[in-house]
């Protein structure tokens, strides 16, 4: 019987004694491993990446949007049920406040975009409407000074809370708070900086203006509208569990406020949770599509190990003659060639695996994406480039193992 | 005391399309322990045969065949493996040397498979580098060595699991008459000290250096008998 020192020792050094043809072996799987790894990785990252932007813009969240959902009523906001960017008001906000169980907070808001003035600066950018409860409902958090309260709210005091990305816009090296700046020519005075939240990957957080709800809808936004409607109603459940309750407490409390039914709604409600599962299983379906087609270069790579082994194989005729005339047994050739075979998927998977840390590590800091390396797939990594060996090693060791060493010996 | 080898009746067919060929047709013989022999025979006489077989490379279609206690004819591929590394030294024709290790670590290969712990197969190979007279040699490679000394490695490397039987085939065949000259001294030595020997050659000179002769044709014994000895003087000149 041999020992396994011995069978390790001859397979590195039949290795060695051709190292041009091992390193270009390995190559074969270096390169699937390295790309498996770079291409999952980048999937995971981009995951990672959607998963983040979302849960920023708040937890347990529905988002209340008046028209009517996609894909039910045709384009939004020409829903048969009519209803157009109306249909919302601070009623239906207070009606959710008051008559739906499981919600914590509920915070109307209204859009406006307008020019805004500071030092001689001017920015553009989304200027929203909100209450204290839009703090909250979409997990803000305040960076310095301070938020205003309801009374400031209700009275339409001229303040306003600034995102980091209009501070940098407006006072690049000055404090904020406290400073003054125009909008759509009225002043407003700076009380709060908010944190900074970062890009969603669809658009900058934190280029937004915060100013009371009644004051966007007297001073900023046209007074042409209904006062009293909303562009938007943040409501957050007081958990995940109660959350598909409360969406749909919602939505029955709207279709019975708006009289409408099921497919004619005015209204949308978005449940951000929901939006986050889609958004996990489409870049799942995206990581499994690039592991996948990585996957067939690793594949080539064991076909490579299996081509130069069979090469060896034949190569070596007469030397397995002789080890089998000295008394090797079958099982002895054939775990001589097999675990030359892993040796090399093996070394190819280790290398491998490095080049696509690094790959991917160039690839997402080029895309601004987390880096996001799982230990169980660098270890699948590992294990699977030995699995190729085993797989593409098995056939040439079997044919080692099998020669007939009369045959063998007498080959030139 | 029982003979080291006990062949009777050995047979081996062999079928060529429609024709069967009778490699071996009903050979008897024995050889006792510390006997010296050589098997001549033409090309095509079953020589070959007989040594593949008595090296337990290949199998009888019938017959017996017991070397050293052990029926070799009822063994299975694992257990002729083990014959071959236990019982049996085998010296080639063309050495067999591996070429990218050295002499020692060629000595060495036979002990691996027999699972020898590494420093004593080491020490082993060794000792029977020196005793064919390589010890200045141990670290060399094959392609280092003459053809003479490259034999040596190999007969070294037959002897290095203690083998009962050493199997030669055409073991001067790939040398000059003078080297050849000197291998065949260096098995007379060996048998001097015990070791069984059988050579399996074409050439009557060579034959003439053992003690015994057994010549084939058509796979089947034609003679069997005692060499007229020359000196080991003689022998070596």
């Amino acid at each position: 019987m041999m020992r396994t020192s011995d069978l390790v020792a001859s397979a590195a050094r039949a290795l060695r004694s051709n190292p041009m043809r091992s390193a270009l072996t390995a190559l074969g799987v270096i390169i699937g491993v390295a790309s498996v790894v770079a291409m999952v990785s980048l999937g995971a990252g981009a995951q990672a990446q959607v998963e983040r932007s979302i849960a920023s813009l708040g937890s347990n969240l529905l988002i209340v949007v008046p028209g009517a959902p996609r894909g039910q009523g045709g384009v939004r906001g020409q829903a048969g049920g009519g209803g157009g960017w109306d249909s919302l008001t601070m009623a239906d906000a207070e009606a959710i406040a008051t008559q739906v169980d499981g919600v914590l907070v509920v915070a109307p808001s209204q859009r406006s975009r307008a020019q805004v003035i500071a030092n001689g600066l001017n920015w553009n950018p989304e200027i929203q409407g909100v209450t204290p409860a839009y703090l909250t409902a979409r997990d803000w958090e305040i960076e310095s000074g301070r938020f205003f309260d309801e009374t400031e709210e209700r009275q339409a005091r001229r303040v306003v809370v600034l995102g980091a990305t209009v501070v940098e816009q407006l006072f690049p090296n000055v404090d904020p708070i406290g400073e003054t700046l125009r909008i759509n020519g009225g002043a407003f005075e700076v009380i709060g900086v908010l944190a900074s939240k970062g890009q969603t990957g669809f658009q900058d957080q934190d280029d937004i203006v915060l100013a009371p709800l009644t004051t966007v809808k007297r001073r900023i936004s046209g007074r042409n509208r209904r006062a009293d409607t909303v562009s938007q109603i943040s409501v957050k459940a007081v958990s995940e569990s109660v959350l598909t309750q409360v969406e749909e407490d919602v939505n029955t409390l709207l279709r019975q406020r708006h009289r409408t039914r099921d497919g004619e709604d005015d209204f949308t409600v978005q449940n951000l949770s929901s939006i986050t599962k889609t958004a996990q299983q489409t870049t799942q379906v995206f990581t499994y599509l690039l592991g996948g087609i990585s996957a067939v270069s690793l594949l080539v790579g064991g076909i490579g190990i299996m081509n130069i082994m069979l090469v060896s194989v034949t190569e070596r005729t007469r030397e397995i003659g002789l080890r089998k005339a000295l008394g090797a047994r079958q099982a002895d050739i054939l775990h001589q060639f097999g675990l030359e075979a892993v040796a090399l998927s093996v070394a190819g998977g280790i290398i491998g695996l490095l080049l696509g840390v690094l790959g991917a590590w160039l690839m997402t800091s080029l895309f601004n994406l987390p880096l996001v390396i799982s230990p169980t797939n660098a270890i699948l990594a590992i294990v699977f480039s030995g699995l190729v060996g085993v797989l593409f090693g098995a056939y040439p060791a079997w044919r080692a193992a099998k020669l007939d060493p009369i045959e063998a010996l007498r080959r030139e | 005391m029982m003979n080291l080898i006990e062949a009777m009746h050995l047979v081996k067919l062999y079928t060529m399309g429609e024709e069967t060929v009778h490699a071996l047709d009903g050979v008897s013989f024995s050889v006792a322990r510390g006997g010296y022999c050589a098997i001549v025979g033409p090309s095509g006489s079953g020589k070959s045969t007989l040594m593949n077989i008595l090296g337990g490379l290949d199998t009888p279609t019938a017959g017996r065949l017991v070397i050293d206690g052990a029926d070799i004819s009822e063994l299975d591929d694992e257990g002729l493996a083990a014959f071959r590394n236990r019982t049996l030294g085998f010296v080639f024709q063309s050495f067999n040397l591996l070429p990218r290790m050295t002499a020692v670590e060629n000595v060495e290969l036979p002990m691996i498979y027999a699972g020898v712990d590494p420093k004593e197969r080491r020490q082993r190979a060794e000792e029977q580098l020196v005793r064919v007279g390589l010890g200045e040699r141990l670290t060399h490679r094959p392609t280092q060595l003459s053809g003479g000394q490259q034999q040596r490695v190999a007969i070294a490397r037959a002897l290095a699991g203690k083998p009962a039987l050493l199997l030669a085939d055409e073991p001067t065949g790939a040398l000059d008459t003078h080297t050849g000259k000197e291998i065949l001294a260096l098995f007379d030595e060996l048998n001097a000290e015990g070791v069984t020997i059988v050579i399996v050659t074409h050439d009557h000179e060579v034959a003439a250096a053992t003690k015994r002769t057994i010549e084939m044709r058509d796979g089947r014994i034609v003679a069997d008998h005692m060499n007229e000895r020359r000196s080991r003087h003689d022998a070596n000149v």
